[in-house]
């Protein structure tokens, strides 16, 4: 791990710090602020005080606490989003790798249907069927997101079983789990890992987006997204509170890509070594 | 397949596309019927009783099997008949007809600066490759990607309608404007299309004529002493051309999305707006209408993606 890091450059390192930050905050914030989330503790959309760092909501809650705790329910529920996105692409993208034939001719039809949809569009017509409770959007997230894991994992995984190391390890007569560990998913891990890292900013954006515009996470539970809302009003006496939970946001989104940038002109550069 | 030729591979393709659009039909008419129970139950939620449950069944026709509905409802679609709303019981195509073009507005004015204005950095950043210029495009670009739109719209309206007051916060639009006074109706939202859009554009633009620019046969121009302007010009740019088209109509496509969240930030009365309202009151018809029309349009700007491709590059023309 502190190998990595000193393999990262400059900007990585920052996306480093900007996470890590980040994901402290809203994990201990809540708990050492004076303010829950949920109480009401001055008057309607008050500038930011000694009291209040960053100012009231559009019903007297403590701004900084509403935003920490619901970049908490944001962060949950995108990565969940993402790792049920990998639970579904990364096995079917290595099965239809390894078996070929029609299983892989209908699973990749299926995605490209799934992928001929914008998919903010594709989220909408979905939700206004199953509804907008929190686990029907992670699934609807997680499959959304999977079609691309599906792809890439194919991709990666049909590259690999060609790679002369794996025959080398056949003919050894290694075994199957030797082969997935030992072979195999150091070699796909950085390309995933880095995918990982998009897919989280993609789920991240698009359920803040969706709570936007008021068919992703319902109240009374904050999230980034709909605290935007909830003070969208706040704009028109130039106050900035509807601008905060959205500026929170794209720092985690921020941080998360200089990551995945440096991450991956890092695996060019060892490319370019071979 | 050789004899074939430009024609039937492009006849071809356009067969795909519509094989494709049939596909997303499908889609949209099966996602709003996948719910374990019932459309009608699920509108009506808990003042579901056995009668009004069963004038939304009646009204919906929920009795036939779904097959059928479905086909009847692809055949008035493509006749222009798009069915009638649940909730305010007006004819969808009068609901769609001036939000259409409302969203179409928005969407070209923002195509028109922003592909020139994108592909531009692009290419500036790719012949520039690692210096000054090229970098600070780059961090600009990688900070503009992670930028929710939401964010984008609101510093806007922040900054242009309520500090500078240049602009109306609220972008009505209406046919008694003149064209200058709907320009500036719309500039706000249209600003905020512009960055979303353009930075995904720049960092494909970019990738695509530098990889063009790293090929062997531009070492070679290079090499038997062209000229810069020369290499650019005939060695480069027929070759870049195809990506950069695709990329174009890939932007086109990210417009279509972006008009959603964007139409919510500024109150802009267009198709995204109308979609939203129908999703969240789950107007049924009137989700699948404009599902179906949001998805063609983009099924739709890939196909000629597709086919400026093959027409721009004859390497794709070759059978596989």
């Amino acid at each position: 791990m502190i190998n990595l890091l000193r393999d990262l450059n400059l900007s990585a390192r920052i996306g480093v710090v900007i996470v890590v930050v980040f994901l402290l905050a809203v994990t201990f914030g809540p708990m050492l602020l004076p303010y829950s989330a949920v109480e009401i503790s001055g008057s309607v959309w008050e500038p930011p005080s000694a009291t209040h760092w960053l100012g009231t909501d559009n019903v007297g809650r403590d701004l900084l606490a509403r935003i920490l705790t619901g970049g908490r329910m944001t962060v949950l529920v995108s990565f969940f989003a993402t790792c049920g996105a990998f639970a579904i692409g990364c096995p079917l993208g290595i099965a239809a790798a390894i078996t070929g034939g029609w299983f892989d001719l209908i699973v990749t039809r299926s995605v490209d249907a799934l992928m001929a949809f914008p998919g903010l569009i594709l989220a909408l017509i979905v939700l206004s069927a199953i509804g907008t409770s929190i686990p029907s959007l992670l699934m609807m997230m997680a499959v959304l997101s999977s079609t691309i894991v599906f792809r890439l994992t194919r991709a990666v995984a049909s590259d690999v079983a060609a790679m002369e190391y794996i025959e080398v390890a056949r003919l050894r007569g290694e075994t199957m789990r030797w082969f997935l560990f030992k072979e195999v998913l150091p070699n796909v891990a950085p390309t995933l890992f880095t995918e990982f890292g998009l897919r989280f900013v993609f789920a991240a954006i698009l359920i803040s987006s969706l709570s936007f515009l008021g068919l992703g996470i319902q109240p009374p539970y904050p999230d980034l997204g709909g605290m935007v809302k909830e003070n969208a009003l706040a704009i028109t006496f130039g106050r900035s509170a509807p601008i905060l939970p959205a500026l929170a946001l794209a720092l985690l989104a921020i941080g998360v890509n200089l990551i995945v940038d440096g991450l991956l002109k890092r695996n060019a550069n060892l490319d370019l070594h071979k | 397949m050789e004899s074939a030729g430009l024609s039937g591979l492009i006849l071809k393709r356009l067969a795909s596309g519509l094989v494709t659009l049939f596909i997303v039909s499908l889609m949209v008419f099966a996602g709003t019927e996948i719910l374990p129970g019932d459309v009608a139950h699920a509108i009506l939620g808990q003042q579901a009783t056995p009668d009004s449950v069963q004038a939304i069944r009646d009204e919906l026709g929920l009795d036939r099997p779904a097959i059928l509905r479905y086909l009847e409802w692809l055949y008035n679609f493509v006749q222009g008949d798009l069915g009638v709303s649940l909730i305010s019981g007006r004819e969808i195509t009068d609901l769609i007809d001036t939000r259409l073009r409302n969203s179409f507005f928005l969407a070209s004015v923002a195509a028109v600066i922003a592909i020139p204005f994108a592909v531009g950095l692009g290419l500036v950043a790719a012949l520039y490759e690692d210096r000054l210029a090229d970098k600070s495009i780059t961090i600009m670009t990688l900070v503009f990607v992670s930028l929710p739109d939401f964010l984008l719209g609101y510093l806007l309206l922040l900054v242009g309608a309520v500090t500078l007051g240049w602009f109306p916060a609220l972008s009505r639009i209406s046919s008694s404007m003149s064209f200058i006074e709907q320009l500036q109706a719309v500039a706000l939202p249209c600003l905020t299309l512009v960055l979303v859009v353009s930075a995904h554009t720049m960092r494909l633009t970019r990738a695509a004529v530098l990889s063009v620019m790293n090929q062997a046969y531009i070492e070679m121009a290079e090499l038997k002493g062209a000229g810069r302007r020369r290499i650019i010009l005939r060695h480069a740019l027929p070759n870049a051309l195809s990506p950069v088209l695709n990329i174009v109509m890939l932007t086109l496509a990210y417009l279509i999305v972006g008009v959603v969240v964007v139409e919510a930030v500024f109150n802009y009365s267009g198709m995204g707006q109308l979609m939203i309202d129908a999703v969240s009151k789950r107007d049924m018809p009137l989700v699948q209408a404009c599902g179906l029309i949001f998805a063609s349009v983009y099924v739709l700007l890939n196909l000629s993606a597709d086919i400026l491709s093959i027409l721009t590059n004859p390497r794709r023309r070759r059978p596989k």
